[in-house]
């Protein structure tokens, strides 16, 4: 894993400027891999150097399923491949939720785990709060015309206290309006597995969801995980509506270019006159 | 005889609670918990710092319990009062129909308790010719229903106004049929009426207990309708039905744990009545029962203590995880199963009924945090729900399909290299089949996904071999 992770920072490390492990998490290396960019683009922006080491899961699929060994084997693989750096960035509140609460947890009745569990924790952060909080970004360069509502994602939210920092920056960029929604901070009804294990359900709660956002009367749906986009994104699609969603990242880097979430070029062309 | 389970059936439960408009149409309505408890908070500053120090006395009090269970037995004796204990519902059952015997009642009044639901009293009475009468409106409303409660706090929530009106006309025959039931006001002085007479004519009075208090052998109850009052002083005979985490040390400690209770259960500052009650009738009382009996059940609670879902047992019924819960919200109580619903059911259900009966409670939570962001007593609600999953993970109750879906994906998850392989050739598969739309209405093996909701494609190669390139 170290080798990996060296061999990608070796083209641009000064000492003093912060090495960051980017954690992209599986969605995003899967679905979106244009949200990693922007996450890339905005901590390169803030004088980071960022290296991105071999990765695939971050184990809540397991953890939440109960199955403990699971998540402890793949929660070690990932402490390791990110020792090399002093920091490790997620875009995603719910990933980073994981590492930086949940890993001290499972290692808790383990002393030689543990401390590097804390340690690992503790240089770990969600990519917005870490831009606000860590590094101190007052405001990005990126302009975009059109109003957008913010959803807070439930793990960001309540275990990492994302809030004010992504509206803070969403504030600092030329032409956007943010328009709140109702019950902006009441879940999705992603929740990981939980979805497809009771589908009914979600469904319920995603429909007050879209209710929600249609009133606000935005063009655009953000929010800091792309689980919780998915499936906001697709129930709304299914609605028949034109609300775009988009991972808040790509409006922070001003990379809206790429179609939002389940459009595609040949659709958007179609749509606009 | 307790209440049936259906726990186990609960996703077909759920179901059958999404395609009920009736159901739907009060869940998305509301009781307005949740704006009036926020409201509450706002006007009390040091709301938080109250959590905390319920937190404590609680947790306190359950680390020393068989020392204030001792204390209060000796109190609630010394005011001249009975002391029972039950360890199972059977018990409990037992004892209460025995001192019902003993005065030779006929009819029972009852103030609202979910001990009673937990033990299926009302239907043990009735089969021993004892009538129970609940006189909480709202659980009156579902006994002549012949339904369990639906909340804990609002037990005939699940209930709209024409459905309790329809209900009256149904049972209240010997009223004329012309009267106007259309308010609410109506329907509560009918049902008032009717109450009245059942107070005065009752043996027995059986009420639960929201608090037991060490140092006085008081029981409290808090109410909002005063029903629990006319249940526990008119009768010849009270009975608290309560269990072991009820217990309390001081007067002090009660009133700290009040002003977070109302507040946190429907944002009153104090519910209407609090009620406290100390043995029976004293000479110079000018009312109150001739007899006072406490019984105490455990009903596995005991096994709790110690052990990592000791602090559940902090709990103090407001409801208030049930009021936040999106799932709560989208299916309402019953389909949870059994008495309790909600992420406080999710965890005490399956410690009281087995996990292997009530398995899905803990297992139909998103995670989102926010019962437990709002519990006056800060109970861990979501890490005890994963505590269940796993207990269930190792004892092989998970379903089979969960089970190996997991422990492919964990093979893959624990070989980053072959994970990357396998993730890059299906993004791109994907990628290329979505490219037009953008998005899949339907997808093999996703249907649960697509069933309701379209499936965004990816966008084209993984993130991992762009970047690998884009640095090369």
């Amino acid at each position: 894993m170290a080798d990996a992770a060296s061999a990608d920072t070796s083209t641009h490390s000064t000492s003093a400027r912060r090495r960051v492990g980017l954690l992209v998490t599986c969605l995003v290396d899967l679905m979106r891999p244009s949200v990693g960019f922007a996450a890339a683009k905005l901590l390169e922006d803030a004088g980071c150097s960022v290296g991105v080491p071999r990765q695939a899961c971050c184990g809540q699929p397991a953890y939440n399923s109960g199955d403990r060994k699971t998540t402890r084997e793949i929660a070690e693989q990932v402490i390791e491949a990110f020792a090399p750096y002093d920091y490790v960035v997620v875009p995603s509140g719910s990933c980073a939720g994981m590492l930086k609460v949940h890993y001290p947890r499972l290692f808790r009745n383990d002393p030689n785990w543990l401390p590097k569990a804390e340690a690992f924790a503790a240089k770990t952060f969600e990519l917005v709060s870490f831009l606000v909080d860590v590094l101190g970004v007052t405001g990005v360069a990126a302009s975009y015309e059109g109003s957008v509502t913010y959803h807070d994602g439930c793990s960001g939210l309540r275990e990492l206290g994302v809030k004010a920092q992504p509206r803070k920056l969403l504030a600092t960029i030329d032409g956007l309006r943010l328009e709140e929604m109702r019950e902006a901070d009441v879940c999705c009804g992603f929740g990981g597995t939980f979805c497809v294990k009771y589908p009914a359900i979600s469904n319920v709660i995603v429909g007050k969801k879209t209710e929600n956002i249609a009133a606000t009367g935005a063009d655009v749906l953000l929010a800091g995980d792309l689980g919780c986009l998915m499936n906001m994104a697709g129930k709304l699609q299914r609605e028949g509506s034109k609300i775009a969603a988009r991972h808040v990242a790509e409006v922070l880097a001003g990379m809206t270019e790429v179609p939002p979430i389940g459009e595609s070029r040949a659709r958007r062309a179609q749509a606009e006159p | 005889m307790t209440l049936a389970v259906t726990s186990p059936a609960f996703k077909a439960n759920a179901r059958a609670a999404i395609a009920d408009p009736q159901l739907q149409g009060v869940l998305r309505q509301g009781l307005g918990f949740v704006d009036r408890r926020q409201a509450a908070i706002d006007r009390l500053p040091e709301f938080d710092a109250l959590r905390d120090s319920a937190r404590d006395i609680k947790d306190h009090t359950l680390a020393h319990l068989d020392l204030y269970l001792e204390a209060y037995e000796e109190r609630v004796r010394a005011a001249g009062g009975h002391v029972h204990h039950a360890v199972t519902p059977e018990e409990a059952r037992g004892l209460i129909l025995d001192i019902c015997r003993k005065v030779g009642a006929k009819t029972v009044t009852k103030g609202k308790t979910m001990i009673a639901e937990e033990i299926g009293l009302n239907d043990f009475l009735e089969a021993n010719g004892v009538v129970p009468v609940e006189t909480d409106l709202g659980e009156y409303i579902i006994q002549i229903r012949h339904e369990a409660p639906s909340h804990i706090i609002a037990p005939a929530i699940h209930l709209n106004k024409a459905q309790v009106e329809a209900d009256f006309r149904r049972v209240h025959t010997h009223l004329p049929e012309n009267r106007n039931l259309a308010e609410p006001a109506t329907l509560l002085a009918e049902a008032r009426t009717i109450l009245r007479e059942r107070f005065l004519a009752a043996d027995v009075g059986i009420t639960g207990a929201n608090f037991l208090v060490a140092e006085t052998g008081t029981s409290i109850i808090v109410t909002n309708e005063g029903n629990g009052d006319l249940t526990q002083t008119l009768p010849k005979v009270h009975i608290v039905l309560a269990t072991i985490e009820k217990l309390v040390p001081t007067l002090e400690d009660v009133s700290q744990l009040l002003r977070v209770l109302a507040r946190s259960a429907t944002g009153q500052d104090m519910s209407v009545y609090t009620t406290f009650s100390t043995g029976p009738r004293r000479a110079d009382d000018p009312d109150g029962p001739a007899e006072y009996h406490v019984v105490i059940l455990d009903n596995g609670r005991s096994t709790m203590l110690g052990g990592e879902f000791q602090d559940m047992l902090r709990c103090i019924r407001c409801g208030a995880c049930m009021n936040h819960c999106p799932i709560f919200g989208a299916i309402g109580g019953h389909a949870y199963g059994w008495v309790y619903p909600g992420p406080m059911g999710a965890v005490l259900t399956p410690a009281l009924i087995g996990v292997d009966l009530a398995g899905n409670l803990p297992n139909a939570s998103t995670f989102c945090g926010r019962c437990e962001e709002v519990c006056p007593v800060r109970i861990p609600l979501p890490r005890m729900m994963r505590d269940w999953r796993e207990r269930e993970f190792e004892r092989h109750l998970s379903p089979v399909t969960v089970r190996s879906g997991l422990a492919l994906w964990a093979f893959f998850a624990k070989r980053p290299r072959l994970y990357g392989l396998m993730t890059a050739m299906a993004a791109r598969a994907l990628a290329l089949l979505g490219s037009r739309s953008g998005r899949f209405r339907s997808l093999p093996l996703a249907s649960a996904w697509t069933r309701d909701r379209d499936f965004p494609a990816p966008q084209g190669a993984t993130f991992q071999s762009q970047w690998k390139r884009r640095k090369r």
